[in-house]
């Protein structure tokens, strides 16, 4: 009798009832220290420094796209005040040049985008304006994705493909160092 | 009539929840791999501002990230207002920035470090005076891959 009664005792598994609350505990632990915030961003790679200063060139100008954004978050693109929402359209006729006229750029592989801007500009404008500039050159390599290979153009291209693309249509975009006007208090 | 009688005489069956520590560690696991520490605390002011051309973040081991914004309002006593670089969770100044970086660098396994990238978060109401001065010091530092954090457009704007 006594025998049997202590199998019956081995038999017996601990009871897992707990471990749902532990789990818990630890789950809303996580919960509480952690942010859901995925990293976002635009992505851009620096140019190194040099102490010497760089070459003056020479560049037709026709071939250069100079985006100025000033103090008051004014922006004039190749001496005109243009609106942040025209800029994009610009910018691509600017680069890609379809109706091979004679102000804008010769080639795509020639253009290059000048950028400047004052120490009192907002980061804002800053951004939506390479946000803007960004943008165009993305339309542009996804139309000629089309264009070539038939499929939009992503991140996850083959390496080939992109290094093509990027072949035809370089980003060019020179930053030039900002004026002092408005910096600020 | 017979056979449905035996069955309801016989079973008392109860839900078994051996499976549901099971189930809760599955979330736990989800949580931990999806979300990041809150690292520190915020001492500056960041609402970054809206943008579409936007890229991931992949591989959080090889961000560091800069914040730049005003103080909050608790710190504006202290330390005013006028925009300020929070680094990791203190208040620091541009000629920190290279530490920084360093020390983060160490943290990194060598033949990732090339792929470092640098997080600016700064407040879209900050003038560029303080982002330029970051930008001069990451590129004499030798940190050429930037990410400028933003957030995606609510509604399309445009078209």
């Amino acid at each position: 009798m006594a025998r049997t009664s202590s199998r019956d005792r081995m038999k017996n598994e601990i009871n897992a009832g707990s471990m749902a609350d532990i789990a818990f505990l630890l789950l809303i632990f996580f919960l509480v220290t952690t942010t859901i915030d995925v990293d976002k961003g635009i992505t851009v790679k620096l140019p190194p420094w040099s102490d010497v200063p760089p070459e003056i060139q020479q560049l037709k100008s026709r071939n250069v796209f100079s985006v100025l954004a000033n103090a008051q978050d004014q922006l004039l693109v190749r001496g005109e005040l243009t609106d942040i929402g025209d800029l994009r359209e610009r910018a691509k006729e600017f680069i890609a040049n379809p109706m091979r006229r004679e102000d804008l750029s010769t080639d795509p592989k020639n253009a290059i985008i000048s950028l400047k801007n004052d120490r009192g500009t907002s980061y804002k404008q800053y951004l939506s304006v390479y946000n803007e500039l960004k943008a165009a050159y993305d339309e542009l390599w996804d139309e000629e994705c089309q264009r070539l290979y038939g499929i939009p153009y992503s991140d996850d291209l083959p390496t080939a493909y992109k290094r093509a693309i990027k072949e035809k249509i370089p980003m060019v975009l020179s930053e030039a160092e900002p004026t002092d006007f408005g910096a600020e208090n | 009539m017979g056979h449905f009688k035996k069955k309801r005489g016989k079973a008392k069956p109860e839900v078994s929840t051996a499976s549901l520590p099971d189930i809760i560690f599955m979330l736990l696991f989800f949580f931990m791999v999806v979300t990041v520490l809150r690292d520190g605390e915020r001492k500056v002011k960041v609402v970054v501002p809206e943008a579409t051309q936007l890229q991931k973040l992949e591989q959080k081991s090889l961000v560091n990230h800069i914040w730049i914004g005003r103080p909050i309002e608790k710190f504006q006593a202290l330390y005013g207002t006028k925009p300020r670089i929070q680094l990791g969770d203190k208040f620091a100044s541009e000629h920190d920035i290279p530490l920084f970086l360093e020390q983060h660098k160490i943290k990194v396994p060598e033949p990732q470090r090339p792929q470092i990238t640098s997080s600016l978060k700064v407040d879209g109401e900050v003038t560029m005076g303080i982002v330029t001065d970051v930008k001069t010091i990451l590129r004499k530092s030798g940190q050429l891959k930037v990410n400028y954090s933003a957030r995606p457009q609510q509604q399309q704007t445009r078209r």
